[in-house]
């Protein structure tokens, strides 16, 4: 697990130390350290099960763990201080879960606990649901409400409060695809404008990515990566996180030369080539996420190239008129030819799983796969460029 | 049609005369306590049940599930039992008394209100007490807010209890010796006449019973559907 751990700097707003978590005789979660700064927003992925609700109850001071300490702003959080701590955070869970008043009421509540008056209360939180779109939704009764409006409510409600620390759990998990864009959106914008740390728990790597600052891996109740969202897509450090953030294409190899840079990995019949200072001799699993594969089909059949999910790459010297017997024009380092077995719908891409002997995933465009004829059964020739595999050394 | 007053039976005459509005009273006043101490002591009870977690709690609850359908007048009988001058709490003498009526209809009563308390939270999404907690509530506030939201089953614990109360005779019968002027109600009034063969007295009183529960229902249940609130 990495973070950035400096001497000189100020120690973090909010940090769990040796955390354990267990129900009956299960481990729950075994977390070493999670640290959250201030004006930053961390996001704990990983599937369902994993613990993640669990660990931001933990974080809320809601539930008491076997083991381990909870520091706030470098102190610990004492028994008796838990109501102090949880009036300076603010916890959205994935249901909206309003009180059977009006918005405003539900808005106002948390503000109520804290014993502002009333007409003060009720002030702050219009201005709050303004910020989020919905003051004309003040006197409806909140059981009437849309679940988008009632998740604006919702988080109206923690924002108000001006917490030192937001909690979210999966708060968008209840939301259509459509609302869900357009809350993320604004819920983006409402945090880099307050500057206020936030721990936004999802089962979604899209929302993680999107909103987060950092990025953190919970399987089965350990953090098994942490850091920028990028870095974690493009290097995931162990084979179970490879899967979890998309990473399709796992293929067990062994290093069979090494130099300049530059690692040959034996993966089935191919030899391919990855951006790596890995020695020779190791086990490694060769990774590689979909978008990074382009998919051409075989030379052989004729077609042009498939402007894969690449952004930004320019278009090969394709077209439908290509002559047959001409090999992929492609700065990539690496070829691997082989049948399609998968073509599969992706929302507005296709993802195909390609048999080279070891199987490769990618995702391309409807309009490349038609362009191409590509159908099930079909030869194609898989590229992608060294830079774009990730080797995770395996044990020998 | 003659005077019907003049028609009535001299039993009905005296009724109507004056003891009717102290039986009256005394009925509101042993089931009104009743219903009161019950939800004072069973409310807080209920609450905890409902939201505490222990390794007995299934039990606890059987018991008191067992607890709402216990007989009017074998909780009499056990209340008489200890409350005779011969019995371990003799010395008190509340035998034949309003008190002890009391005390035989909240043993009564409580436990609907613990059970139907237990219901009414249980029925709670049980994330909001989390949510509650989440926003910075104390445990005492996270408690008021689930009575708020859990009102309607609230209040319709409160009007069964009632009801259980006030139209019981067993228990009034057995603790209280339905002794005229002291601890005569409604309904041990209703067995007498009965006995008596007044019949005509015996549905007056039968009547009055009914309004006095409509009235104290309608007003409950005014409470219960008044809108979502602010």
């Amino acid at each position: 697990m990495t973070h950035e751990a400096d001497a000189g700097v100020a120690a973090p707003l909010v940090e769990l130390r040796d955390l354990v978590v267990r129900r009956g005789a299960r481990t729950v979660l075994d977390v070493d350290r999670l640290a959250i700064d201030r004006g930053e927003t961390l996001a704990v992925v990983g599937p369902n099960g994993a613990g993640k609700s669990t660990l931001l109850l933990v974080l809320a001071r809601l539930i008491d763990p076997e083991g381990g300490t909870l520091l706030f702003r470098g102190s610990p959080v004492e028994r008796g201080a838990e109501l102090a701590f949880r009036r300076r955070i603010g916890l959205v869970l994935a249901d909206p879960l309003l009180l059977g008043a009006s918005v405003l009421t539900n808005v106002a509540s948390g503000l109520r606990f804290r014993g502002v008056p009333d007409a003060e209360a009720r002030t702050r939180a219009q201005t709050w649901m303004e910020r989020l779109g919905i003051a004309h939704l003040r006197d409806r009764p909140a059981r009437q409400v849309s679940s988008g409006e009632g998740q604006r409510a919702a988080l109206a409600r923690a924002f108000v409060l001006e917490p030192d620390l937001l909690l979210l759990d999966e708060p968008f998990a209840s939301v259509d695809p459509a609302t869900r864009t357009k809350l993320l959106d604004d819920l983006d914008d409402l945090l880099r404008a307050t500057r206020v740390a936030c721990v936004m728990v999802t089962h979604d790597l899209d929302e993680a990515v999107r909103v987060g600052d950092r990025l953190a891996v919970l399987l089965d109740g350990r953090v098994r990566q942490e850091g920028a969202p990028e870095a974690v897509l493009a290097a995931p450090v162990d084979a179970e996180v490879a899967a979890f953030v998309g990473t399709e294409t796992r293929l067990p190899g062994r290093v069979v030369a090494s130099g300049d840079g530059l690692a040959t990995v034996e993966v089935g019949d191919h030899l391919i080539q990855a951006v790596s200072s890995l020695e020779r001799g190791g086990r490694v699993l060769a990774c590689l996420r979909p978008e990074d594969v382009t998919i051409w089909a075989d030379p052989g059949a004729g077609g042009g190239p498939a402007p894969g999910g690449e952004a930004g790459r320019p278009p090969g010297p394709a077209g439908p008129g290509r002559d047959a017997g001409t090999a992929p024009v492609s700065s990539a380092r690496n070829h691997l030819p082989g049948r399609i077995t998968r073509l599969v719908s992706d929302g507005p891409l296709l993802r195909v799983t390609v048999d080279c002997g070891v199987p490769v995933v990618a995702t391309i465009t409807r309009v490349s796969a038609t362009d191409m004829h590509l159908a099930e059964g079909g030869a194609v020739i898989a590229t992608f460029k060294a830079s774009a595999v990730h080797l995770i050394h395996l044990a020998t | 049609m003659d005077d019907p007053v003049a028609e009535a039976t001299p039993a009905l005459q005296a009724l109507l005369g004056g003891d009717l509005l102290e039986v009256t009273l005394l009925t509101l006043f042993v089931s009104g306590s009743a219903t009161v101490i019950s939800l004072v002591i069973g409310l807080p009870i209920g609450t905890w049940l409902a939201l505490a977690r222990f390794r007995s709690r299934g039990f606890a609850l059987s018991v008191v599930n067992t607890g709402m359908a216990l007989p009017p007048v074998v909780v009499g009988l056990f209340v008489a039992f200890t409350l005779w001058r011969s019995g371990p709490l003799g010395s008190l003498n509340l035998i034949y008394t309003p008190t002890a009526m009391i005390i035989a209809e909240v043993i009564i009563a409580a436990p609907i209100v613990i059970g139907l308390t237990v219901a009414a939270l249980g029925q709670l999404d049980p994330r909001l007490r989390l949510q509650l907690l989440g926003l910075g509530a104390s445990r005492l506030q996270m408690v008021w807010w689930l009575w708020r939201e859990a009102r309607l089953p609230l209040l319709a614990a409160l009007m069964a209890a009632f009801g259980s109360v006030i139209s019981e005779v067993g228990a009034a019968m057995m603790v209280g010796g339905n002794i005229r002027h002291q601890t005569r109600v409604l309904t041990t009034s209703i067995v007498l006449e009965t006995g008596k063969g007044e019949f005509a007295a015996a549905v007056g009183l039968g009547i009055v019973l009914l309004a006095l529960a409509f009235l104290v229902n309608a007003v409950l249940t005014q409470a219960q559907q008044r809108g979502p609130g602010r």
